[in-house]
């Protein structure tokens, strides 16, 4: 059954060996050539369960990897049931989504502090379980970093992220991320982190030399 | 004659190597968009040099304008100007013209962004109600929707603008700018004699894009002479429009949003627009584009959003009528978009 239509995957809710398993099946995309198409479809369906794997380690929960085929560009994970960030948000009081976003930017911590870059930190692709644990999933995009640039790229989008979707507790929510990234990452290394989400934003604007 | 049951705005474009002068009835008929770029013969944008044409042309513009749109000046109501973004020299100019001809006429004044003024115009052209916007230019790469009173930026380039890659692609490539043409649109055109593709770094990071190592590849192996340049400008486009696309169905994906629309002067581009129509095609979604004359800086979308905020009563004091070097889009307010 298709559970989900994304950018880049098609996402199936499906029984392997009784379990519910999500199928996550790269598309081929009309739109780019060839070489383009097999080459992103393929790394990132080797390199996704990687990163997921590592981020474990991390101690960072993330779905259970079943099995991986490549030349179908399909992953086999565990299905993580509960609900998406992004829908729960507005629901929750101020001191819940507070805390919520605490523990988030906690997990980002350590992320970051074992070398990963999550590459796409929107609310969608962390989900919150029954169990009050959050989930991170979608690591196609991620990398291997240490770098304060690759860090504050990441931090950025969350930032975005809350600033186009949940523009009315923006500020908040990210204030929230912030102080649970310092409480683990610690002061110094959060003050250059924040210091270079304000030099990207001063980016990608006009620039005056062209 | 025009019919008197209309009122008319004029719109001035300054924020970068356009001038232009648009005027628009209320009802959205554009009467005159008449453009003048500055072309630097070294290639590249000098503001001063830019803002200096500016000056020297905008008498020229404007009666072209009025005499084109057969109207008389005493018939404009409203006079608007791009405030923002942009850069310094070029802005300024435009708006001491609006100035003066907001107080010589005695009719309000209104600032207008810039990039605000690409997505109306486009809506407006390609009757798009609701879109997804990729706003691709020389100076700006955003991918954006609106959303509770305003357009929120789903994504951008945390670098350099694609239209920017291309054009200092084409310069190191010796490729010379002519009147009419756009680097990006010899860029285009060398492109379509490329066959062989040449690995170039992609970089996505969520719905942001980096542009500047793509360049830098780009440049290298152009320098090191092993590929030709039609391989190279093919493999190029292929590479970054490919990011642009990604880009656009996440953000399609995430806000199901019912149409797509496509504007900046890298619109232009034959091969973008049909990749970005394939990811419209997927979701079942409408594709618009902005034909090439709305679609370059030009001053009918100055115009045209001019009139929206002046029917908001967003009308300025030319004493606040400072420009705005750095003003983001998501910074201002479109009382007059329906949620
Ligand atoms: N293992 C899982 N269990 C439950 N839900 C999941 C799982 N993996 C993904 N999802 C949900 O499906 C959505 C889409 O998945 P994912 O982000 O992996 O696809 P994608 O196509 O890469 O997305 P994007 O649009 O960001 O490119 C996620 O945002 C998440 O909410
Ligand atoms: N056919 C084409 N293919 C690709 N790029 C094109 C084409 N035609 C024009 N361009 C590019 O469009 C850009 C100019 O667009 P435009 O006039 O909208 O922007 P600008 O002057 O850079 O201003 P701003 O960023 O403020 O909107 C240049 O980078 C140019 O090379």
């Amino acid at each position: 059954m298709l559970i989900k239509k994304g950018a880049e995957a098609n996402l199936y809710l499906e029984d392997w060996h009784n379990r519910k398993v999500v199928l996550k099946q790269r598309l081929s995309k009309e739109y780019r050539i060839p070489e383009i198409d097999e080459k992103i479809r393929s790394q990132r369906t080797i390199h996704e369960p990687q990163i997921i794997h590592k981020a474990k380690e991390a101690g960072v929960p993330t779905p259970t990897i079943y099995m991986i085929d490549i030349l179908d560009a399909t992953i086999i994970m565990e299905f993580v049931k509960g609900k998406q960030v992004k829908q729960i948000l507005s629901d929750l009081s101020d001191k819940e989504r507070r805390s919520l976003c605490r523990h988030i930017g906690n997990l980002i911590g350590h992320l970051h502090t074992y070398g990963i870059i999550h590459g796409d930190l929107t609310t969608s692709n962390m989900i919150l379980t029954p169990t009050g644990k959050v989930v991170f999933v979608d690591f196609g995009l991620s990398e291997h970093s240490i770098e304060l640039e690759n860090r504050g790229v990441d931090l950025h989008l969350m930032k975005r992220t809350f600033q186009s979707s949940h523009f009315k507790y923006a500020k908040e929510c990210f204030d929230a991320v912030m102080e649970g990234y310092r409480r683990f990452m610690g002061e110094d290394v959060t003050k250059d982190v924040v210091g270079k989400i304000r030099e990207i934003e001063r980016r990608g604007r006009y620039i005056s030399a062209r | 004659m025009n019919c008197s049951d209309d009122t008319y705005c004029l719109g001035i474009e300054s924020t970068a190597d356009d001038f232009g002068v648009g005027i628009l009835s209320f009802k959205g008929r554009a009467l005159a968009n008449i453009n003048s770029a500055y072309i630097n013969p070294e290639g590249g944008i000098h503001p001063r040099e830019a803002s200096r044409h500016h000056a020297g042309i905008a008498g020229e513009v404007l009666s072209k304008a009025f005499h084109k749109a057969e109207i008389k000046p005493k018939e404009i109501a409203v006079v608007a100007f791009s405030q923002g973004p942009g850069l310094g020299p070029c802005l300024r100019t435009g708006a001491t013209a609006a100035r003066a001809l907001s107080s010589y006429l005695n009719v309000p004044l209104v600032g207008v962004n810039h990039c605000v003024a690409h997505i109306e115009i486009g809506k407006l052209v390609s009757k798009a109600k609701d879109p997804v916007t990729l706003y691709v230019s020389g100076g700006n790469t955003i991918i954006s929707a609106f959303d509770g009173g305003k357009y929120r930026v789903f994504g951008e380039t945390l670098d350099i603008a694609v239209g920017n890659c291309l054009d200092v692609f084409a310069r190191a490539a010796g490729l010379r700018q002519k009147e009419g043409m756009p680097f990006g649109a010899m860029v285009e055109n060398v492109a379509s004699r490329g066959h062989s593709f040449v690995s170039l770094p992609y970089s996505v990071k969520g719905m942001n894009l980096s542009f500047s190592g793509l360049l830098t590849a780009a440049v290298q192996l152009l320098k090191s002479g092993k590929h030709t340049v039609e391989d190279l400008c093919f493999s190029l486009q292929e590479v970054g429009f490919s990011m642009l696309a990604e880009v656009t169905e996440r953000a399609l994906a995430h806000t199901e949003k019912p149409e797509v629309l496509l504007t900046g002067g890298v619109a232009a581009n034959n091969r973008l627009q049909s990749m970005v129509k394939s990811v419209a095609d997927e979701h079942k979604v409408r594709f618009c584009v902005v034909p090439k004359e709305y679609a370059l800086d030009n001053g009918a979308m100055i115009a045209w959003t001019g009139i929206l905020a002046y029917q908001h009563n967003m009308v300025i004091p030319t004493e606040k009528s400072f420009v705005r070097l750095k003003w983001r889009l998501d910074d201002v307010h479109v009382p007059w978009v329906e949620s």
